[in-house]
């Protein structure tokens, strides 16, 4: 037997996702409104200070767009598998790993990249020092991807379960807590003007991990909550 | 080896349990080029289930299902690729069209082209209605666009759990007209369903559960 | 190896097994916890530095140990059951999860109370009380997932890969947080790892790592016994066991 190839199964699944999400852009979008809204609770909460804004700054981005990020994994498979279109991926020729990383990656184009786009806004309203905003985007883009990735293992793993939404975050959090170390750790450097290429690399590399165990943990994780 | 090798789909011995409760043991049977197995047995009995362990989206307690002498969890996508399964469920995505969600799902086993879906659908009747979303079509509509896919999917098994459901008199008829034209092309049919069948091709045989 | 993973895996051989060796290792583990702690409590000599406050780490350092030797045992079982689908393997996992996480709480607690004297406060963001903490919510996701899967296979399924995954993410973490550590606090005093620690001090410790050890170990055959009677509550062979004892 022959079916089409990886690359292809990868495409048309990025395509359908894309353009159901563009469907409901509205729904695509609630995580970026909620990681801008998160960012102002804190002017609200603290103070509008400039000095003490500023200081705080890389840590309230860096916490925000995880948080926004758990808010995002919720949604991630629980439509296909209610309507029974997981159970049919899961029954397809190709491999569930890539059909779930496609899914994954058209996740984090809606989800991840938005956050990373609207850094540098974020970033001014908190006073962050201006040359600390590009080494922001790039750990961002780094960073973002790997809690999409963690995100999703732990979503194809609590999926279909009635508690599912706190029990979700209980689950993620301890998992993607380096990054939000390496993160907030790149931003702090770069505000001081210190190098950030160490950080960096060190994102990176938990950007490969990730991209390489994460697409097998899930798809075994998605067999187990399809059983 | 040869007398398993022989058998396109053999169940040997499956088991399933759920909580405390035994499904169903001891279930063994073959299919070959050309038949179709009717699986009857009371509400509940795990006929769904069977169906599950059959086509591997779940892992019976104890036993093994082969497709062409292999065991399907060692040789998983030769098998699926060999599969199409309508669960109860339509498994339609409610913002794409009937086109869309034909395209998608046999895109990713088959070289699809448009003409084949629309050969499909119009087989089913459903000419008019390709380009509506599916949430605006009726349950007898979405279960005929699953029915195009098994048709346009060109896989060797079937397995159909209550394809009846939700059609009209007309739709019953087509259920009973493809399964008879799959058989005779020497496909195999796994049919779950409370109705007696109208198939008159091929050898149809009868298995009961619970 | 794989003869011996499956004569393990038959729940009522290991039901004998561990029904014998229960009682020895719980009794082991009372000697050994009593005299090390007439080694560390009375025998071993102060502290230059700390005085006696130091003496709590005849409790902390055994229980911060066992907290990862949980984890990592947790994890095997898990992956022992999953690969090979032996029950046996996913009980010890789930009976092993509430122990390390007592564990867990224990090192948090002892390196809380310590604190208190070295720093002057209950709580520091210590690299190794960090991770204790990070360990102890992966310990509550774990026990959670099983809790909020109703069906038992699919519990063990699940909770396994849960372990696995976090099996492979406790070094980074780990290190991560130790590295974050160094960078905010490099004043930070390292509070084992002296080289030079006195033979009177250290006897005891290792005498109370053995004893905690063999506690855990007696405990988690004792658990494990528990989660076999319920899962096997249906089963012939446990009820003639239960008939006959």
């Amino acid at each position: 037997m022959e079916w089409p190839g990886l690359a292809t199964a990868f495409w048309l699944q990025l395509v359908r996702d894309l353009r159901l999400a563009f469907r409901h852009i509205g729904q695509a979008a609630n995580p970026l409104m909620f990681f801008v809204m998160v960012t102002t609770l804190f002017p609200l909460a603290l103070s509008p200070a400039p000095e003490q804004l500023a200081s705080i700054a890389p840590g309230v981005i860096w916490v925000s767009a995880l948080l926004a990020s758990l808010l995002a994994a919720e949604s991630l498979f629980r439509q296909d598998v209610e309507d029974g279109t997981m159970e049919q991926l899961a029954l397809s020729p190709q491999p569930l790993s890539i059909l779930l990383l496609a899914k994954t990656t058209a996740h984090w184009l809606m989800t991840g990249l938005p956050l990373v786009i609207m850094a540098p806004i974020v970033g001014h309203a908190l006073f962050l020092a201006p040359e600390a905003v590009p080494a922001t985007m790039l750990a961002l883009l780094l960073a973002t991807p790997v809690l999409s990735l963690a995100g999703a293992v732990m979503a194809a793993l609590t999926v279909g379960l009635r508690r599912g939404g706190g029990l979700l975050s209980l689950l993620i959090l301890p998992i993607v807590m380096p990054v939000l170390i390496f993160g907030a750790r790149a931003t702090d450097l770069a505000v001081q003007g210190l190098d950030t290429a160490g950080v960096i690399y060190l994102l990176s590399a938990v950007l490969l991990l990730a991209v390489s165990l994460a697409p097998a943990g899930m798809a075994a994780a998605m067999r187990i909550s399809l059983d | 080896m040869s007398e398993s090798a022989a058998r396109v789909l053999r169940a040997d011995g499956l088991e399933l349990w759920r909580g405390d409760r035994r499904l169903f043991t001891g279930v063994s049977f073959h299919l070959d080029d050309g038949e179709l197995l009717h699986i009857v047995g009371p509400n509940g009995c795990g006929k769904t289930s069977l169906l599950r362990v059959l086509c591997g989206l779940t892992l019976p307690e104890t036993g093994e299902v082969y497709w062409e002498g292999r065991k399907i969890r060692r040789a998983r996508a030769d098998f699926h690729a060999s599969l199409c399964y309508l669960g109860h469920r339509e498994s339609l995505k409610a913002d794409l069209t009937a086109e869309e969600n034909l395209h998608f799902q046999l895109g990713l086993r088959t070289w699809i082209s448009e003409a084949d879906v629309h050969g499909a659908l119009e087989r089913v009747g459903l000419t008019r209605q390709r380009t509506v979303p599916a949430r605006s079509l009726s349950a007898g509509q979405k279960r005929r666009v699953s029915l195009a896919k098994a048709l346009a999917s060109g896989a060797r098994l079937w397995v159909l759990d209550e394809p009846y459901t939700n059609l009209d008199v007309d739709g019953r008829a087509l259920v009973d007209e493809m399964m008879g034209q799959h058989l005779e092309k020497g496909g195999l049919v796994l049919l779950v369903a409370h109705q007696s069948h109208g198939v008159h091709a091929g050898i149809t045989r009868r298995l009961e559960l619970g | 190896m794989f003869e011996f993973i499956h004569k393990m895996g038959s729940p009522p051989h290991f039901w004998r097994l561990s029904g014998a060796l229960a009682p020895w290792l719980g009794w082991a583990s009372l000697l050994l916890i009593v005299a090390g702690l007439i080694g560390g409590m009375v025998l071993a000599p102060e502290d230059y530095q700390q005085k006696d406050a130091f003496r709590i780490i005849y409790f902390h350092v055994p229980s911060a140990w066992l907290s990862m030797f949980a984890y990592v045992i947790m994890a095997t079982a898990a992956a022992i059951g999953l690969v090979w689908r032996i029950k046996l393997a996913h009980s010890v996992a789930a009976a092993c999860a509430p122990i390390g996480a007592s564990f867990t709480f224990l090192a948090l607690a002892t390196g809380s109370i310590w604190g208190k004297p070295m720093w002057g406060t209950w709580w520091v963001w210590d690299a190794r009380l960090t991770s204790e903490l990070v360990l102890l919510f992966l310990y509550f996701g774990y026990m959670a997932l099983r809790a909020a899967i109703d069906d038992e296979t699919r519990a063990d399924r699940a909770s396994a890969l849960l372990a696995i995954i976090g099996v492979i993410n406790i070094p980074i973490i780990k290190y991560s947080v130790e590295w974050w550590n160094t960078l905010h606090q490099p004043a930070t005093i390292s509070k084992l790892g002296k080289p030079s620690m006195d033979s009177a001090m250290l006897m005891p410790l290792l005498i109370m790592w053995l004893g905690f050890t063999c506690y855990f170990v007696a405990v988690l055959l004792i658990r494990t016994r528990a989660e076999i009677l319920a899962r096997e509550r249906n089963k012939k062979w446990l009820r003639d066991v239960l008939g006959s004892g």
